[in-house]
């Protein structure tokens, strides 16, 4: 006869994370039965393994990863925990694939709040239970206080994409039409709003989402004519805009007046000096389509919740120096460019 | 956004455009300098340049506080922070500056040295009162509009009595520099500018008035307009100065009536006076040494000053040969004249520091307007001697 060892229970309302959390003993298997299978729960977790088995259909996977470091890790229209969950869907998702499953990594600082890292736990399971992407697997580590910032954490996916379907970075042909999903810098303000240097009031929340509901109303009317989706997240839609402008070797030239910023947004962005093109966002997309798809993939993304400010602002011409230029609403031109080094508010 | 958006009314700019091609009189040519990088950001971000006649040339003046400050200060600066008792803490668009031997607040940041960016002087203040057992150095640098937070900060450290609190003034005065440029003094080895105009400085204005100015239009014979940021602002303040060039006056106008006086503050001038006093002389990047160009501590404040407290001293240090910032903050030259520019320069590697800062000419010039090729110089504007 065996007799379990009895437990004591984890003290979610006061406990704290200590370094016997990360030690690989009970204390990690209690930490992980108790909040990251309770909040995630499903089949795979259940079953309790190193790792976790699924069947594969024929055709081609995508694979992605990404790591989290957000501060603060709670933020108007989110935290750290959702982020994590729909970033890396998105990142699934701008290939044109199905998300199928996550994984997820923690690295957590000693002193950490359990009621904190419970918070976040229940986000990432209710953000992959409503987007139908389970986490299967994960791991978690503990590190001695001041070496972390609160919760790091690091979530890789996989998806498949429907056959006949190939976007590349490097696909997009003068002409093509240059459409985004919504309004830009709602996630980079709402963050900032929430830094304990800045901390302003707003009632800008985060536009953190899963887009791959989108993406599959996209691909099906648009399919193939669709050059290639990025999510402008770090950096915002002037870094991916030069990204792919560099990557597929064209010019973008787009139209100030018709991108769509809050007026929240542009506010905010003035007070602190910032260029609302190179602010972040996590729950838009930027898509290049082949112009004559252009009104009928715009009528699709409208008619989603996540695309209903949709709008096409400009198009990729020829250009050897891969320039992404901008006609002001004053009637002059200027360059889009990537934002070089940390964006800080000016001196005066 | 009230108050915004009423200067960036497209139609508006538009009208005011006509109205300077109708204005200038073909047969010649203006330029105008603005001296302010605030200035310089506006026209580069909104493509004003576009909305010009190609008569109408804009230079790029000095007025970017990043850009003029001599690299020896921020060698002190680094020095003095690689001490283990030193928190220095200061704006972050001075964190990339290059100085010497390719470092630069950043990189000491990663050897190790205690550099904290803040978003105002008060930041630096709660720092050392939450961490009294550190030496907490505030770095201050910036014209007229950033002096008053600084004697502030240091009125606020006496009331806390917070002995660990002290500044390394590095704060300069407009009108001196725009006296330099008026005075071209460094013909001989930098070449000769024309200057019809100059748009005068807004922030600046606010604290020391137009009237700062009268006497430089005056002993000059150039029209100043003090001009607002916002692009409507600056289209305006154009045409003011293209109007007063036309009638043959110089003086001093104030197109920025929403925010600034012929006074300017007085309340913030009696602060400033009452912390600092003027330095006989300072040295800055790009304009060299200049007679009462600077404020330093006032000998009462002493132990408050980080020069005294902690024996700074300011090595003499050169800027690269082939760097053309002197050149560029003078008007001289434009970005693109420079061999280093979009070559070994640039705003990911900066070897200048008007490449550092967004208001910086050279930054402003490759991160908006590049696309333009060397640009529509007016060579006939330019001499060499």
């Amino acid at each position: 006869m065996t007799m379990k060892a009895k437990r004591s229970r984890l003290d979610l309302r006061n406990g704290r994370i200590d370094l016997s959390h990360g030690a690989g003993g009970c204390a990690t298997d209690q930490l992980v039965k108790g909040i990251f299978h309770k909040a995630f729960d499903n089949d795979w977790l259940r079953a309790a393994n190193d790792q976790s088995a699924f069947a594969v259909s024929a055709g081609r996977m995508v694979m992605t990863t990404d790591s989290y470091v957000v501060s603060p890790l709670f933020f108007p229209g989110g935290n750290i925990g959702s982020l994590a969950v729909h970033g890396t869907i998105n990142d699934i998702a701008m290939g044109g694939a199905c998300p199928l499953y996550l994984s997820a990594g923690f690295i957590i600082e000693e002193g950490f709040p359990l009621a904190e890292l419970n918070r976040i736990a229940d986000a990432m399971g209710a953000a992959s239970r409503e987007a139908g992407v389970p986490i299967i697997t994960g791991d978690t580590k503990v590190v001695e206080r001041g070496k972390a910032d609160g919760v790091f954490i690091s979530t890789s996916g996989i998806g498949i994409i429907q056959a006949g379907l190939d976007l590349r970075s490097d696909a997009a042909r003068p002409g093509d039409a240059v459409i985004i999903s919504g309004s830009i810098g709602d996630h980079g303000v709402a963050v900032m709003s929430k830094r304990e240097n800045l901390d302003f009031d707003t009632d800008i929340i985060s536009d953190c989402a899963a887009l791959h509901g989108l993406v599959a109303a996209m691909v099906e009317v648009a399919g193939s004519s669709i050059r290639l989706m990025r999510d402008p997240t770090r950096g915002g839609l002037a870094a991916v805009l030069n990204e792919i402008a560099n990557a597929s070797n064209v010019g973008l030239r787009i139209d100030e007046e018709a991108i769509p910023i809050k007026p929240e947004v542009a506010a905010a962005c003035e007070l602190l000096g910032l260029d609302p093109l190179n602010v972040a966002n996590e729950g838009k997309l930027v898509v290049l389509v082949a112009p004559e798809f252009a009104d009928a993939l715009l009528a699709v993304m409208r008619a989603h919740p996540l695309g209903a400010q949709a709008a096409l602002i400009g198009h990729a011409e020829a250009d050897d120096h891969c320039f992404v230029q901008m006609e002001t609403s004053f009637g002059g031109s200027r360059i889009v460019d990537w934002l070089w080094g940390e964006q800080l508010p000016r001196i005066c | 956004m009230k108050y915004i958006d009423e200067y960036r009314d497209a139609k508006l700019a538009k009208d005011i455009a006509r109205q300077i091609a109708a204005a200038v009189d073909p047969a010649r040519s203006y330029h105008f300098m603005e001296f302010c990088g605030g200035h310089t950001y506006a026209i580069a971000r909104y493509g004003l340049e576009d909305l010009l006649p190609a008569n109408v040339q804009m230079i790029h003046g000095p007025g970017c506080p990043v850009c003029v400050l001599p690299i020896g200060r921020i060698d002190a600066a680094i020095a003095l922070a690689m001490r283990p008792e030193i928190t220095l803490c200061t704006y972050g668009d001075l964190m990339r500056v290059p100085c010497s031997n390719g470092s630069s607040l950043l990189k000491a940041r990663s050897a190790g040295a205690d550099i904290r960016m803040v978003y105002s002087t008060l930041d630096s203040l709660s720092i050392a009162e939450a961490e009294p057992n550190r030496q907490v150095v505030f770095f201050a640098i910036g014209f007229e509009t950033t002096t008053p937070p600084t004697a502030l900060a240091l009125r606020f450290a006496i009331a806390k009595d917070l002995p660990n609190f002290s500044i390394f003034s590095n704060h300069v005065l407009t009108p001196a520099a725009i006296q330099s440029i008026l005075e071209n003094s460094d013909a001989r080895t930098l070449g000769n500018i024309k200057i019809d105009g100059l748009l005068g400085p807004a922030h600046v204005s606010t604290v020391i008035g137009t009237q700062a100015f009268e006497v430089l239009a005056e002993e000059f014979d150039t029209p100043i307009v003090v001009a607002g940021f916002e692009p409507l602002d600056v289209i305006y303040s154009i045409l003011m100065l293209v109007r007063q060039v036309n009638d043959g006056i110089h003086k001093v106008e104030n197109q920025y009536i929403r925010a600034v006086t012929n006074l300017g503050s007085e309340k913030a001038k009696r602060e400033v006076a009452n912390v600092f006093e003027l330095r006989d002389s300072f040295e800055w990047r790009g304009l060299g040494a200049m007679p009462h160009s600077a404020l330093g501590l006032r000998p009462k404040y002493a132990k408050y000053d980080a020069e005294k407290r902690f024996d700074m001293v300011t090595p003499a240090a050169q800027d690269n040969p082939a760097c053309e910032c002197g050149a560029i903050l003078r008007g001289v030259k434009k970005p693109s004249d420079c061999k280093l520019f979009d070559k070994v320069c640039t705003p990911d590697s900066p070897m200048g520091s008007c490449m550092v800062s967004s208001e910086g000419a050279c930054a402003a010039h490759w991160i908006y307007g590049r696309f333009r090729g060397p640009g529509k110089a007016d060579e006939s504007s330019r001499t060499t001697a």
